[in-house]
């Protein structure tokens, strides 16, 4: 069972669709109780980082989230917020992963939004258990994280930056594992496994 | 690195696949999310499928396929055919698509690029652009399916379609499409150096290598295809391969 933290950002049907094709229950909440005795919980996000914190905190859900002893993935936004401080509205995130979010940098001479099947590298964790080094992912992205001690999967594009992030029971995905196809979606049934 | 991006065109009406094909093992092969089904697990990178229902009963029609498709297949899909307002656009967004296509509707009425692009962010437009090259050398955007022709030139148009937030822009030449003899690279390498956003060439592929062409000499950062696909001319797998001894770099 995995519990989907539905703060009112966002579509949530594609990653609603992926765990229907994995077979597994899902509940779609924003109610503190249910989070704090869920099994595992997926924080998704399509939209922008203020915003998003905005809804989060209207919610009471920031300490609960960030102190979780569950196993927590973050998608693409819900990676970000994860982190420390994201540049996208200039806001303090939840602060389990140190790092600080910005936009690609404009001396890298690459498009932006970074759209399109890209490569992850030096992969780490068990989110990446029988996942092979090179394989490609999908991302839609404008903003990213560098490279730390919690980066578990580095891509590059006009310089390496954090695809994946991990830090005790929490992880995150700045690609799209539920469009990534057959790697995508052994990356979610690794997750529901942790 | 970022990969180049191979892409089958669907046409439905009514809800079915129309064009023919003769893929070898698949039953129902007018269904559209088996055909998309069969095509992401051949290697397909995103799957665009574009409603050409002339009745409200196929654009209804198309609508239940959308949330099917997003259902069953794991990779990104485009939508497109009959969007004219972004209400059109964010039902489409709803039902699961991840990006669609506007063409006609946005010659007509380039605020609809602002609007789809200021409420559902700019990765989910694409805008797609017809144009046959005159006499003068001048590139003309048509509509309706190429038939009709616009005031609007080419390049000038892709940018402000840019300008507007667009996306990605969806290039066919209607001088080379049908004809399988190749794209007009210099035309695609010129709208690369003039835009900041992706450029996916259409139409006029009958040769893996005319592909490998507008992917490098054409600076185009996917290439979408429709017949050689449907008619199992050029396989996605032999295709990714032989780009991929070409060392451009695809998803394998």
């Amino acid at each position: 069972m995995v519990t989907i933290i539905d703060y009112g950002t966002g579509n949530l049907r594609s990653v609603i669709n992926a765990f229907e094709r994995l077979g597994t229950d899902y509940l779609l909440t924003s109610d503190p109780v249910a989070i704090q005795k869920a099994e595992r919980v997926l924080l998704p996000g399509v939209g922008e980082a203020a915003t998003a914190m905005a809804q989060l905190r209207d919610k009471g859900l920031t300490d609960l989230l960030r102190h979780l002893k569950c196993p927590v993935l973050g998608i693409c936004l819900g990676m970000q917020l994860l982190c420390a401080y994201s540049e996208e509205g200039e806001t303090e995130c939840l602060g389990v992963f140190p790092n600080r979010v910005r936009w690609f940098p404009a001396d890298a001479g690459v498009k932006v939004p970074h759209v399109g099947w890209n490569s992850i590298h030096d992969l780490k964790s068990p989110l990446y258990k029988d996942i092979k080094e090179g394989e490609y992912v999908y991302y839609v992205h404008s903003y990213a994280a560098e490279i730390n001690e919690c980066t578990a999967a580095a891509t590059d594009y006009g310089g390496w930056f954090s695809g994946s992030l991990y830090k005790d029971n929490f992880y995150g995905c700045q690609f799209h594992p539920e469009k990534s196809g057959a790697v995508g979606g052994r990356i979610l049934a690794n997750f529901l496994t942790l | 690195m970022l990969a180049k991006r191979i892409i089958p065109c669907l046409d439905i009406k009514d809800g079915r696949t129309v064009k023919g094909v003769n893929f070898v093992g698949l039953q129902n092969v007018g269904d559209p999310v088996e055909l998309g089904r069969k095509y992401a697990d051949e290697g397909a990178d995103e799957l665009v499928y574009l409603d050409i229902s002339a009745t409200v009963e196929g654009r209804k029609t198309f609508g239940e396929l959308v949330a099917r498709i997003a259902r069953e297949i794991d990779i990104p899909f485009t939508v497109g055919g009959g969007i004219s307002t972004a209400a059109d656009a964010g039902a489409l967004l709803l039902a699961g698509a991840d990006k669609v296509t506007v063409n006609s509707a946005a010659v007509r009425r380039p605020e609809l690029i602002d609007e789809i692009a200021g409420r559902y962010g700019r990765q989910f437009i694409v805008v797609a652009i017809d144009a046959r090259m005159d006499e003068t050398g001048r590139w003309v955007v048509k509509t309706h399916g190429g038939r009709q022709p616009s005031e609007h030139e080419l390049f000038s148009w892709a940018r402000e379609a840019q300008e507007r937030g667009a996306g990605e822009i969806l290039f066919t030449s209607m001088n080379h499409d049908g004809t399988k003899s190749g794209y007009p690279c210099e035309t695609f390498a010129r709208l690369a150096s003039e835009l900041s956003i992706p450029v996916i060439a259409s139409g006029g592929a009958g040769t893996v290598e005319h592909i490998a062409e507008v992917l490098t000499a054409g600076r185009a950062d996917a290439a979408l295809a429709a017949s050689i696909f449907h008619y199992g001319e050029i396989p996605i797998p032999v295709l990714k391969r032989a780009l991929n001894e070409r060392k451009i770099s695809v998803r394998i």
